[in-house]
């Protein structure tokens, strides 16, 4: 097997008193889509939040690009970040900008290409994921499923290695969903990406899935591939594969 | 509404809940009484109030049994009930010492972050002066129109009736001596060591340090914080920075401009109602201010305004909760901001002039 572009191990997340991920440890493979599922607040995003540092993990290690994240200095941790994008599960667009500003930010922080490139780059970036028209709209003018895709293209501004969607079709109509599906194994396979997706649909599961790593309750209870997972024995992961089927 | 025969009780109307209250009413009646049965016959409709009342009834009066209730009933008590819900203890209240304890822990926690915010706050904005990288393209000049230049109207107006004001409540002392030529030395002073650096101070924490708290607590609280560590910005580089320098640049001009129309205002009652003329109230005025004077006026004036940076920043990045803590703490900073402002300036005035 490859070297994993994330390795996880022990990781333990704590809000203030409460666990709420206890001793995690799980390998994301490179150039593969793996998805996170669990039930709603069983520590997903807490999950992608903490490896990226948002949160500093309780105790544990992470290794992203085999570097050690929990512990780098800023400037190693901000060169990871560069090839890092992420889709935070409401967005998070900044709200006092355009969108236009919004994509642009990384793109003039950490590039030198000329003005008319990013504008460019922008306009390339919507046009993906089906939002040219909204360019020059701000954030409270869009509809929740707009500010998701807009927050997609912002995500993909500088063409990361890493790719982490929250969500990403939740509030979606299913056309809207199946197309930002495909676009996401396109962007892998043009941009050698390696993907990690929190996400509830069996449909998306099926349809984009490499790997599966399945929480309940703050505890890892499987890491695999999705073959594995579909033909697993454990309960849990049973009745989530179950579900769809009826 | 309820009838009661034979150690039953027959309820009598639709259990929603607009019938509950009457029903509990009457319910107290029958509190003394054996109830072995509650009939729903006559029950057509009942919505999730009536099943927790229901539940109550149960519970209250040693169990009785539920008899002729309809199949749609049945399904409705079957989904509403609270009987077999499990108990969630809310976390107990913590003894009075485990409290103490847990404030000063906190207390200490907030204190050792605050030194660190102030110190990153402060290295970065020498760096950032020098490297501007990772900060927000052409913020400090927007930022400087909304600290400095909006703030100009507010704050002439205001010196100029503060000047009116100094001036007007001393010039009947001094007329009395016949001293009226020092209202000038009056004024110019005191609007230069105290009353311009101060207002003006208080001026900004209320417009512009009430506006960082809000800016960076709400975007806290909609993640935008963790959206631009992911796009590899620091946001204390990306927004407190551009912030500090403005308010640096700014805060002096606004205390000369409002020294200035402070000392103006003090000409109008000069002129009108002590029969000075401009030149000799504005010759005075030059002879009594000291260099000392009006430098310590200007580097208190900054002072205040990385405090009132500093105390806003740390209240933003601290908030806990949605859209009701961002209220919280912007409150919080503009209180806090105008307490240190008015400590450090007493500080100052024993170091200085005691
Ligand atoms: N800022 C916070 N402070 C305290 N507790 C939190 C915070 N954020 C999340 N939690 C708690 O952490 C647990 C996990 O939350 P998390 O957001 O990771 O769930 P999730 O798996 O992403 O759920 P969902 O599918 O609904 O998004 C929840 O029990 C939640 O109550
Ligand atoms: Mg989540």
């Amino acid at each position: 097997m490859k070297d994993p572009i994330i390795q996880i191990r022990d990781l333990t997340a704590k809000y203030e008193e409460k666990t709420v991920l206890s001793e995690i440890s799980a390998d994301i493979p490179a150039n593969e889509i793996t998805v996170i599922i669990g039930s709603s607040g069983c520590g997903k995003t807490t999950l992608i939040k903490n490896i990226f540092r948002l949160y500093q993990p309780y105790s544990g290690s992470v290794k992203i690009f085999g570097q050690e994240i929990t512990t780098m200095d800023e400037p190693e941790y901000e060169a990871i970040l560069k090839r890092t994008g992420m889709l935070f599960q409401n967005g998070a667009l900044l709200n006092s900008v355009d969108i236009f500003t919004n994509i642009a930010i990384p793109l003039e922080q950490h590039t030198k290409l000329p003005a008319q490139l990013i504008e460019k780059l922008i306009k390339v970036k919507l046009n993906l994921v089906n939002l040219a028209e909204a360019i020059y709209l701000s954030p409270a003018e869009l509809s929740g499923g707009m500010r998701k895709r807009a927050a997609l293209a912002r995500a993909i501004a500088l063409d990361p290695e890493i790719l982490i969607c929250d969500e990403p079709s939740a509030g979606l109509d299913p056309l809207t969903s199946n197309s930002l599906d495909e676009l996401i194994m396109n962007l892998k396979n043009i941009l050698d990406m390696s993907i990690i997706i929190v996400t509830h649909e069996l449909a998306s599961i099926h349809r984009v899935a490499d790997n599966v790593i399945f929480l309940d309750d703050g505890k890892l209870l499987f890491s695999g591939t999705l073959e594995q997972a579909v033909r697993s024995n454990i309960p849990e992961l049973k009745i989530f594969f179950s579900a769809g089927k009826f | 509404m309820i009838r009661y025969s034979d150690q039953t009780l027959f309820l009598e109307v639709d259990l929603l809940k607009e019938n509950i209250p009457g029903l509990i009413l009457e319910l107290e009646k029958f509190a003394a009484s054996t109830i072995n049965s509650v009939d729903l016959q006559q029950v057509s409709n009942i919505d999730s109030a009536g099943v927790v009342f229901l539940d109550e009834i149960f519970l209250n009066f040693n169990q009785p049994e539920l008899i002729n209730a309809s199949e749609k009933i049945l399904n409705a008590i079957s989904k509403f009930s609270s009987l077999n819900l499990p108990l969630q203890k809310r976390s107990p209240q913590e003894n009075i010492f485990i409290q103490v304890g847990d404030f000063f822990v906190e207390w200490k926690k907030s204190f050792i972050w605050g030194l660190y915010l102030t110190a990153d706050i402060l290295y970065w904005s020498v760096v950032g002066f020098f490297k501007p990288r990772g900060m927000k393209k052409e913020a400090v000049i927007t930022q400087s129109l909304l600290i400095g230049v909006d703030a100009v109207g507010i704050i002439g107006l205001l010196s100029l009736i503060l000047g009116l004001i100094i001036a007007l409540q001393s010039a009947a002392q001094l007329r009395q001596f016949g001293a009226n030529i020092y209202i000038a030395d009056l004024i110019a002073i005191s609007m230069v060591r105290e009353m311009g650096p101060m207002m003006t101070a208080i001026i900004v924490a209320g417009r512009s340090g009430s506006s960082i708290a809000s800016e960076i607590a709400t975007m806290k609280v909609t993640e935008e914080l963790d959206a631009l560590r992911m796009m590899a910005l620091d946001p204390i580089r990306y927004i407190v920075v551009p912030k500090f320098h403005a308010i640096t640049l700014c805060m002096p001009l606004l205390v000369m401009l409002s020294i200035f129309v402070g000392i103006g205002g003090g000409l109008i009652i000069a002129l009108t109602y002590l029969d000075l003329s401009a030149i000799s109230y504005i010759n005075q005025v030059f002879s009594i201010l000291t260099f000392k004077d009006i430098f310590i006026g200007l580097m208190k004036s900054v002072v205040f305004a990385w405090v009132i940076v500093i105390i806003s920043s740390y209240y933003g990045f601290r908030v806990k909760g949605g859209a009701e803590g961002v209220g919280k703490v912007t409150t919080l900073s503009v209180v806090a901001s105008i307490f240190w402002v008015i400590v450090l300036d007493a500080i100052n005035s024993i170091l200085f002039y005691f």
